[in-house]
């Protein structure tokens, strides 16, 4: 158990570290100058130069890149130069509601995702399965803005249900300002949760133990929901955690269309001002936490199924 | 454990040639599914190549004696604000993402899978060096990614240009690594070792057109993927710049007039749900559903 949890935590390091590599090589290599590029013609060369040497651009490359990876080791993401404030602080501002978003959008996903994979395996290639099957074909064929304004149209101006933009904390105000949102990203992950799990189920029951089951006289709802669907538990958890990235991605959008003043809009504001010290952090922490998430699932999943820990599969 | 076996994908079986060539037998030999799905795209993509022949207005003409004129025959799709036919826009739209779409996403495919096949060839620490890459490439939220390139180099159809194939070539030589590893172990794989021929003949020549066929089939996912990034920039207003408009950007122009014509965001948002419908439909009948999970 202990050398799993150590090999896998030592894989996801390297991998922060590849993310570290790739963040700064990703905004130093790609052609431009960033400084020239935000100050174009409001700024004298002597001022350019100064805030290239005080962003140590004007150090060779290698020298750039240690001093990027100590300041972030040491927790320092760097000054955003147009909120002028620490990047760490900005953030903090900003992560609750998108935490909230992405959450939210989870448990959603999970809700509409599961019973319709139960549904969709109890009778595989039936009407029902069938019909489920284009319903996500089209879920998963949708931008997610594109379906939250759609959203916002039938239940925000039509029926007046939610509000279509801001956001307001605790328990009440989520569920009044998030619905939509969380509602247009789940139903996309919805459709990769129903599939995957659809498939997973039709697998495990095959399986002898759910033979026996079935000869016990147990109904077929209970073999499918009780039995076989604790059994692809996992595979539910590793969809979830592979898609972190995707909910992020979705957020990104989501939070321009209803006006979520979260981490996606706060990159959207730092891409349109071109602060790219906020896009590079806020870049490395996009990536940061999916591993995390990834990482998490893994440890989880071994902690549950012995055989992953022991390397059986 | 990597993500694409956790989706429950795996590499199709190996088939000889002749079961080969009736499964790529033309289109004769695809199921319903494919070939409805291939219709659809074959309209769509049609649509794009012929959109300044069929357009009946201009993409940018404007016409304020008709603004928010509801769909009809003078106006397929209505009008915008400016009394722009939202057909048309629609049209250049889709010629416009099309073309991006194909390039971003068949410029990484021969790419990817070429490092691939020689990572799984070889094996060892190249493969796993190169395992250690795409993972951190996949863990990337793709968009993001993007957009801290535009960050650099301003809006416009070059961030996506540049960004997504930066990121792309790493689910194809993923898929077709984990193909390689069955492969090499195959008879005619053995054979080109016993037959003395390089290892260059055998991973190019042998190898690497057996993996193209589940590239190619994923490849029909990630145009899906890839249209809807370039959506979702576009309405953000960091895609393709005026006077060009995206499917994102007519959407996003729509947003302010949702209540009083609702065909402004909608429709265009129906076309890209066409896409990739058809796109899924073509995917799922050529791969009989085995590649049909998602990757982000």
């Amino acid at each position: 158990m202990l050398s799993y949890l150590l090999r896998r935590l030592g894989l996801a390091v390297i991998v922060l570290f590849g993310l570290l590599v790739a963040t700064f090589f990703m905004i130093h290599l790609v052609p431009g100058d960033p400084v020239r590029i935000v100050l174009a013609g409001r700024a004298n060369p002597a001022t350019i130069a100064r805030i290239r040497h005080e962003l140590a651009l004007d150090q060779p490359l290698w020298d750039q890149f240690t001093i990027y990876l100590s300041h972030t080791f040491q927790g320092d993401l760097g000054t955003s130069f147009t909120l002028d404030a620490p990047v760490g602080e900005i953030v903090s501002q900003r992560v609750g509601p998108s935490i909230a978003l992405i959450g939210y959008g989870m448990l959603l996903s999970l809700l509409i995702g599961v019973p319709l994979a139960i549904v969709a395996a109890l009778r595989p290639n039936g009407w029902l399965d069938n019909a489920i099957r284009v319903g996500t074909t089209l879920t998963f064929a949708m931008p997610s803005f594109w379906l939250g304004l759609m959203l916002a149209l039938i239940f925000g101006l039509e029926l007046r249900w939610f509000p279509v933009s801001g956001y307001s904390g605790g328990i009440g105000g989520i569920l009044r300002t998030l619905t939509l949102p969380a509602l247009a990203l789940g139903l996309a992950l919805a459709a990769v949760v129903m599939r995957t799990l659809r498939s997973s189920l039709l697998e495990v029951l095959r399986s002898e133990y759910v033979e026996a089951a079935r000869s016990r006289g147990l109904s077929e709802l209970r073999v499918v929901g009780k039995h076989a669907l604790r059994n692809s538990f996992m595979n539910t958890l590793t969809i979830l955690s592979v898609n972190v990235g995707f909910l992020i991605g979705g957020t990104v959008v989501l939070e321009q269309v209803f006006q979520i003043p979260g981490m996606g809009s706060l990159l959207v504001e730092a891409v349109e001002k071109r602060d790219y010290q906020l896009v590079q952090a806020l870049a490395l922490l996009a990536g940061a936490a999916v591993v995390l998430a990834s990482l998490a699932a893994d440890i989880v999943q071994a902690l549950l199924d012995p055989r992953v820990r022991l390397g059986v599969r | 454990m990597s993500a694409v076996d956790a989706l429950g994908q795996q590499p199709p079986p190996l088939v000889g040639a002749a079961e080969r060539r009736r499964r790529i037998g033309g289109f004769r030999a695809l199921s319903l599914q494919a070939k409805i799905g291939a219709g659809i795209l074959a309209v769509l993509f049609l649509a794009g190549v012929l959109a300044p022949l069929i357009a009946p207005y201009g993409q940018n003409q404007l016409d304020f004696t008709s603004v928010l004129q509801p769909p009809s025959l003078t106006h397929l799709m209505g009008t915008d604000a400016a009394g722009r036919d939202v057909f048309s826009r629609t049209l250049y739209a889709l010629r416009l993402d099309l073309t991006i779409v194909v390039l971003v996403t068949y410029v990484p495919l021969p790419i990817g899978v070429l490092i691939g096949a020689v990572a799984g060839y070889y094996g060892g620490l190249l493969d796993g060096i190169l395992a250690r890459i795409t993972d951190t490439m996949i863990a990337f939220p793709f968009i993001v990614l993007v957009i801290a390139v535009i960050s650099i180099v301003g809006p416009g159809v070059k961030g996506v240009l540049i960004g997504v194939p930066i990121v792309a070539w790493a689910l194809y030589a993923r898929l077709a690594r984990s193909e390689m590893l069955v492969l090499r172990e195959q008879p005619f794989m053995l054979a080109t070792t016993a037959l003395g021929y390089s290892k260059r003949r055998a991973i190019l020549r042998h190898a690497v057109p057996n993996l193209m066929r589940s590239s190619l089939i994923y490849s029909t996912l990630d145009m899906v993927v890839n249209l809807l990034l370039l959506a979702g920039l576009a309405y953000l207003g960091l895609g393709a710049q005026p006077p060009n408009a995206e499917l994102g950007s007519i959407i996003a122009d729509g947003q302010t007039t949702l209540l009083t014509a609702w065909w402004v965001a909608t429709l265009p948002g129906l076309v890209v749900v066409l896409f990739g419908v058809g796109a899924g439909l073509l995917g799922d009948g050529l791969s009989d559903g085995r590649l049909r999970a998602r990757v982000q």
